[in-house]
């Protein structure tokens, strides 16, 4: 396969998992939370993903236990930050630590089980497509899935009212509380269905892309999730294109070192984070005039409102 | 259980210490200045930087630990897991010998340098570390330790170059440190030796465990038409099932494989550390450690016998005849001018480096720095 060709397909299958934490984070965000704690949710995730995947042999199970896993670790997030007003920097970073612990001591049984994992299944008549066809429809069942999550959360963030609540939490709290609504359950919904989704990245990354559970296995794709929503500025179909960009990032080092290129490969290794920094740069300011309101409020470290 | 238990019995014996007596040195306990450093020990300890079972390297140390346990009904010995590479190694270290340890078993490659300081400030303490070099003057109380992998992988490759078709097989590794060099090197000459066409494609993950880095190393190896793969990675079952479900064959490291790659496994390397720790343990436990084999850079092979690494059962796809040809060549490889880089070797460049009749010794294999020709890849440096 050609050099392109290997680096996009490498991209959209390396890159599902960042994905699908990154539109997670974004919910989370656009309500006016900041989830540190994605790179954990993603653990659990991936744990919970493996481990129901090896108990039950249908990886379906295990994806809706990673989704679990994922979804309560976010909960326990929402309820320190909104509830108890809890730092949402500390707590995020805490409970990271905490996920990387517990899936270490429970997940050493799975290191080295194999598990019933995601095959890949080749999309007819579009698989055939010249590099449309192996680039986007020869992957595994989960990742096509993750075609629809981008979709399905713009409809529901900015075409129902369930969404209209959501972003105005993040951006005038105070104005729900006039009408009524619970910014808190808003927030803490919002919070956990963010986790939910960083729990299936995970559940990608362990069950159908690497096939193995291993601890720290996330890797810090969980932080190149958060840092990627400022990088698309909040947008889901930014947040796409942006994962599928860090995929062929990651993808390019080993494809350039199969074809022998003389290239540093710690030097490749930089490229990604080299990336968001030069994007950061070009963004610059307008990252922050798009930021959801009350999220300005985290980062003046004042408490938000609600 | 064990490992938990006196993981926290060593942390309160050293909290105990602090509160009662200060910063009280523990050595002060046991004799000093004997010239005999760890003798009659009743205490061995094993740090790792892994869990005890990632099947792969670190459990291979935690069952040679056990081995010790068996052969030493009288010992007891300390284990210690996901212990990492900087100063809490030095700490852990530290606290085994608060409770009694006089020889240390520092089992990871970057644990070197806090052995060299746990060994200096513990005279009467043994602290021998596995896989990496002592470059400066070796202390008496201290040394390494390890076996020629790469013969193993020598012999592996003769079963994978016999095996291809495409004549290109993969190689993922971590890091371009000069153990893994000789193993990929020994790996592609022990492929020549008979296929002479054959490549070793090599691409680094910069992790000895990252299964999604893994993943993206592998696509790209079999993208480019490789149909061999192996690896020098911590963890093995993201490679191995990347191959097996494209179809591609595989050789294995570490650990036997074979369940979750039915129809491509060949064989691998895999280890057996307990009769290396047993005879350490031993020459220690005799007061003879000062001047033995392993106050040294000790190296263990085909040529001293019980090397540590040996060659995983093999796959349905090795024939009668290859298994013969790889008997053949393990007996030339324990002979005096054996050895997978018996000269001539050229590298990369076409530069010779070792020259024709001339055979490197087992310290020479230990800082090689260079890909053999037919290598793909290049080091970062």
């Amino acid at each position: 396969m050609s050099l392109v060709v290997d680096v996009l397909s490498g991209g959209v299958s390396g890159g599902t998992s960042i994905m699908y934490a990154g539109v997670g984070e974004t919910v989370s965000e656009r309500a006016g939370v900041i989830n540190l704690g994605t790179e954990g949710s993603m653990l659990v995730g991936a744990l919970g993903a493996y481990a129901a995947g090896v108990e039950t042999g249908n990886p379906w199970i295990g994806v809706l236990a990673g989704a679990t896993a994922g979804g309560a670790l976010a909960l326990v997030h929402g309820y320190l930050v909104v509830r108890r007003g809890a730092s949402q920097f500390a707590s995020g970073l805490s409970l990271l630590f905490l996920a990387l612990g517990l899936t270490s001591l429970f997940g050493a049984p799975y290191v080295g089980q194999p598990v019933v994992g995601f095959d890949t299944w080749e999309v007819p008549l579009l698989s055939d497509l010249p590099v449309l066809g192996p680039v986007l429809f020869q992957h595994d069942p989960l990742l096509y899935l993750g075609y629809l999550v981008v979709p399905l959360v713009w409809v529901v963030l900015f075409k129902t009212r369930v969404g209209l609540l959501g972003r105005t939490a993040g951006e005038r709290a105070d104005s729900l509380t006039v009408h009524g609504y619970s910014v808190h359950a808003i927030r803490i919904g919002a919070v956990t269905a963010g986790g939910v989704l960083a729990g299936m990245g995970g559940a990608h990354l362990a069950t159908a892309y690497a096939n193995a559970w291993f601890e720290n296995m996330v890797a810090g794709r969980g932080f190149i999730a958060v840092a990627l929503v400022i990088f698309a500025t909040w947008s889901p179909w930014r947040v796409l294109g942006g994962a599928y960009l860090f995929g062929c990032a990651i993808a390019l080092g080993p494809a350039l070192q199969a074809r022998a290129f003389e290239i540093n490969q710690f030097l490749l290794d930089a490229v990604p984070f080299v990336l968001t920094l030069a994007v950061l740069t070009i963004l610059g300011k307008r990252t922050l005039s798009a930021s959801p309101a009350e999220l300005k409020r985290v980062f003046e470290n004042a408490p938000p409102s609600g | 259980m064990s490992v938990h238990q006196s993981t926290v019995r060593a942390l309160a014996v050293a909290c105990a210490a602090l509160v009662v007596a200060g910063c009280t040195s523990a050595t002060e306990a046991g004799s000093s200045g004997d010239g005999e450093p760890g003798k009659d020990t009743t205490t061995v300890g094993f740090i790792m930087v892994g869990p005890k079972d990632d099947f792969g390297y670190n459990q291979a140390v935690y069952e040679g630990s056990q081995a010790v346990e068996a052969a030493f009904p009288d010992l007891e010995v300390l284990t210690a897991e996901n212990v990492p590479e900087d100063d809490t190694a030095a700490t852990t270290m530290q606290q085994m010998i608060d409770e009694g340890a006089e020889l240390i078993f520092a089992t990871s490659y970057g644990h070197l340098d806090a052995a060299l300081s746990v060994a200096e400030e513990n005279p009467d303490v043994v602290v021998v570390q596995q896989g990496n070099t002592i470059t400066d003057d070796i202390p008496e109380n201290s040394g390494t330790y390890f076996g020629t992998v790469y013969e193993p992988m020598y012999l592996a490759g003769i079963a994978a170059g016999t095996a291809t078709e495409s004549d290109k097989l993969g190689y993922v590794y971590a890091f371009p440190i000069p153990q893994t060099i000789a193993n990929i090197n020994a790996f592609e000459r022990g492929a020549q030796s008979v296929n002479p066409d054959v490549e070793t494609i090599t691409v680094s993950t910069s992790s000895w465990c990252d299964p999604g880095k893994q993943q993206a190393a592998a696509e790209s190896l079999l993208d480019e038409g490789v149909d061999v793969l192996t690896q020098h990675q911590d963890c093995t079952s993201t490679v191995i099932q990347a191959a097996e479900k494209s179809g591609a064959m595989t050789v294995g490291y570490h650990a036997d494989a074979s369940e979750i790659a039915p129809e491509g496994w060949l064989t691998g390397a895999v280890w057996d550390w307990g009769p290396v720790y047993t005879d350490i343990v031993q020459t220690v436990v005799d007061g003879d450690f000062v001047g033995s084999a392993y106050n040294d850079n000790f190296r263990v092979g085909y040529k001293t016998g019980t090397n540590p690494f040996v060659l995983a059962p093999y796959g349905p796809g090795v024939s009668e005849e290859t298994i013969t040809a790889i008997e053949t060549a393990q007996e030339w490889l324990g002979t005096e001018e054996g050895s997978p880089f018996a000269g001539p070797v050229l590298d990369q460049d076409g530069e010779v480096r070792v020259e024709e009749g001339g055979v490197p010794t087992y310290a020479d294999n230990d800082v090689m720095d260079y890909f053999v020709q037919g290598v793909i890849g290049n080091l970062a440096q």
